[in-house]
């Protein structure tokens, strides 16, 4: 296999008779169509469940799905940054834990206007992601040492910053408010206008911008049905919620941040540095990308989504205790983007990962709930799948690297 | 541009670093429009030679001129605002990028209209960039969108080569462009290279390969030693000589290979 990869023709042409045999599914397992590989396996996990109770596909149940997620979504956008990269963060659990301590005791320790509180909570983490982003690049320590470190130090500081108490209860309306409010369904509804608008508007913009460049723009057909596919999502995830309590703040809160978050990484010339830096640093050394600062920076917006997260989590809560931010919050939240798709050697991958990991996770441990099946075995099927995920994404770069593409 | 074409010019320069005389007070030259094939035994100082001029070393003495104005290298960045562009031989292409973003990587594009906040790749502009620049170099690739992970070897180097042109440098620097290609993907590399001399460039090639740089060579420098050991026109030579320069077999003790090769000539 691997010396007939190195003389290119016979292998290109080897590709081209396979496109009749097996060249989608060749895609479907190298991963060039991962995100279409979770969203099945989604579908087979809630039909599964759904056989089980059929309480599972309810708007009550979904609607608590979504609130689920929220916290583990966002702690794992900013791991797909760190996952891009090629590198981890073990410590992101730890410090959303330690941010929403800092938030509660702020504010009701303190009594630190709410907005100000939430704002030094999230700049915690920024501060800990850039300490432990220069202590990696400047010292060039393992990514997995300093956060490691940073989990040990990090959940130190939440029991001191406790103290004596050990539990802290969230009663500020602006704060219990952010994972606790739903919308009326005519809101929702503008939501939902908004959403599907501003997605024509950019899929229109971008196709006229090729034109305009002269390229070949995109199959009009094409366009148009990716347009109806995001609206249908749109308008079947409103009337779901709609028919429980409403859209709840949460998921735009969430959603806001996935959709932000994917448009720096995938069309901004930061992003860009950070899939290069992920696939080849020294190549981008060469090409004057400042290596050391794009990791730092990723460094930095992992520690902030993970306060992000603390924080959505304690409101959720309604209280910040010792516990916050432990147990497998952290695997949860790496190996939700693994699973969906994003790649642990960098380079591969995007934040939209973030949220379908958390839906394929959320919606296991949700439905093994609902059947009132025991941690042990919780624990156990969500490391099958883990280890099942992160296999897949290692057979895909074992097969890459036989076709040549490294 | 001076009027002899003269692009770059080495006038003793030499390097040391500790013990080892890298390079020995050498002289070199390129033209506008002119490919020099750079060769010697491993450790003859090529590499040196290409890094001192590409910024990465400093010279210890002598001077370098471009375009007849004394000029001094101190950092990559110098070479590269200068105009001297270098493509190493490990590549340095990202392999989960794209072609466009390889070509553009560290230079993208941003969209005209947006702010700095947003800072918006133009990916349609890059697109069509690439696609001329690459076009204008006659380098096919499937598309544009392929992952440079998926090419071939040669169609990788193409993609290096035709990357380090966007600064609209006046002289390029290949460090192996060839090596561990196929004879099909040679060919390829070999012909950009004669691409870049019609653009009236300044090449220099470093190749292990004498075949490959008689191809596409005009003129041919042999180090030795750190020294300057032959620079023959590559029509009027042939590949015994060049050899001979590069192992130092039959030279005289001065090491002065132009008598020795004058001699073996009068001999035939």
């Amino acid at each position: 296999m691997k010396s007939e990869g190195a003389t290119v023709p016979a292998s290109t042409t080897g590709s081209r008779l396979n496109i009749f045999s097996g060249e989608s599914l060749r895609r479907l397992v190298q991963g060039d169509l991962a995100s279409a590989r979770v969203v099945l396996g989604l579908a087979l996990i809630w039909i599964i469940f759904q056989s089980q109770n059929d309480r599972f596909l309810s708007a009550e149940n979904l609607t608590n799905l979504m609130l689920q997620i929220t916290a583990i979504g966002l702690i794992s956008v900013g791991i797909v940054y760190v996952l891009l990269l090629g590198e981890i963060d073990l410590s992101v659990g730890a410090v959303s834990g330690l941010a929403a301590g800092v938030m509660a005791v702020l504010n009701v320790k303190h009594g630190w206007n709410p907005y100000l509180a939430i704002v030094a909570a999230i700049l915690v983490g920024t501060a800990i992601g850039l300490l432990q982003g220069s202590l990696f690049s400047r010292f060039v320590i393992p990514s997995f040492v300093v956060t490691l470190a940073g989990l040990l130090a990090w959940q130190g500081a939440l029991l001191q910053v406790l103290g004596s108490t050990g539990s802290l209860n969230l009663t500020d309306p602006k704060i219990t408010g952010l994972a606790n409010t739903f919308y009326s369904d005519a809101v929702g509804w503008i939501f939902c206008a908004i959403v599907i608008a501003t997605y024509a508007a950019v899929v229109l913009l971008g196709h006229r911008r090729r034109v305009a460049a002269g390229l070949a723009g995109h199959s009009v057909p094409a366009l148009v049905l990716r347009v109806v596919f995001v609206a249908a999502i749109a308008i079947v995830a409103v009337v779901v919620l709609n028919s429980d309590r409403g859209v709840p703040l949460a998921v735009l809160i969430l959603l806001a941040f996935v959709v932000g978050m994917e448009y720096v990484v995938k069309r901004t010339r930061f992003g860009r540095h950070v899939y290069a830096v992920g696939g080849n640093a020294e190549a981008a050394r060469r090409a004057g990308i400042r290596v050391n600062g794009v990791r730092v920076a990723v460094f930095a917006i992992s520690g902030s989504m993970a306060a992000i997260g603390g924080i959505m989590a304690a409101s959720r809560l309604l209280a910040v205790n010792q516990g916050s931010g432990g147990s497998e919050l952290l695997l949860l939240a790496i190996a939700g983007p693994v699973i969906a798709g994003t790649s642990l050697f960098g380079g591969r991958g995007s934040v939209w990962t973030a949220l379908l990991g958390a839906l394929v996770i959320g919606s296991i441990s949700n439905g093994m709930d609902l059947l009132a099946l025991s941690s042990a075995v919780k624990f156990m099927v969500t490391g099958g799948v883990l280890l099942l995920a992160v296999l897949v994404d290692a057979i895909a770069r074992q097969q890459r690297q036989a076709a040549g593409r490294v | 541009m001076s009027p002899d074409g003269l692009l770059l010019e080495l006038d003793g320069v030499s390097k040391r670093f500790g013990p080892v005389q890298a390079l020995d007070r050498v002289d070199f030259a390129v033209n506008a429009g002119e490919v020099v094939g750079l060769v010697g035994d491993n450790g003859a100082g090529k590499s040196t030679l290409v890094k001192t001029i590409a910024g990465i070393h400093t010279a210890d003495e002598g001077r370098i001129r471009f375009d007849g104005r004394e000029i001094k290298v101190a950092r990559p960045q110098d070479a590269t605002h200068l105009g001297i562009a270098t493509v190493y031989q490990d590549l340095a292409l990202c392999d989960n990028l794209d072609v466009v973003a390889n070509v553009f990587l560290g230079q993208e594009e941003i969209s005209p209209g947006t702010g700095e906040a947003s800072r918006q790749l133009d990916e349609a502009k890059m697109e069509h960039s690439a696609g001329e620049l690459l076009s204008s170099l006659a380098v096919t690739i499937p598309s544009l969108r392929t992952e440079v992970g998926t090419l071939s070897g040669g169609q990788r180097q193409q993609v290096a080569v035709a990357r380090s042109l966007l600064g609209e440098p006046r002289v390029v620097l290949l460090d192996e462009p060839t090596a561990a290609l196929g004879v099909p993907q040679t060919k390829q590399v070999l012909g950009l290279i004669g691409r870049l001399r019609e653009r009236g460039l300044g090449v220099v090639v470093i190749s292990h390969n004498l075949a490959n740089v008689f191809e596409v060579a005009d003129r041919i420098v042999v180090l030795r030693l750190g020294r300057t050991a032959g620079d023959f026109k590559a029509e009027q030579t042939t590949e015994e000589h060049v050899v001979s320069a590069i192992t130092g077999l039959g030279e005289d003790a001065d090491g002065n290979g132009k008598e020795e090769r004058d001699g073996k000539e009068e001999q035939r």
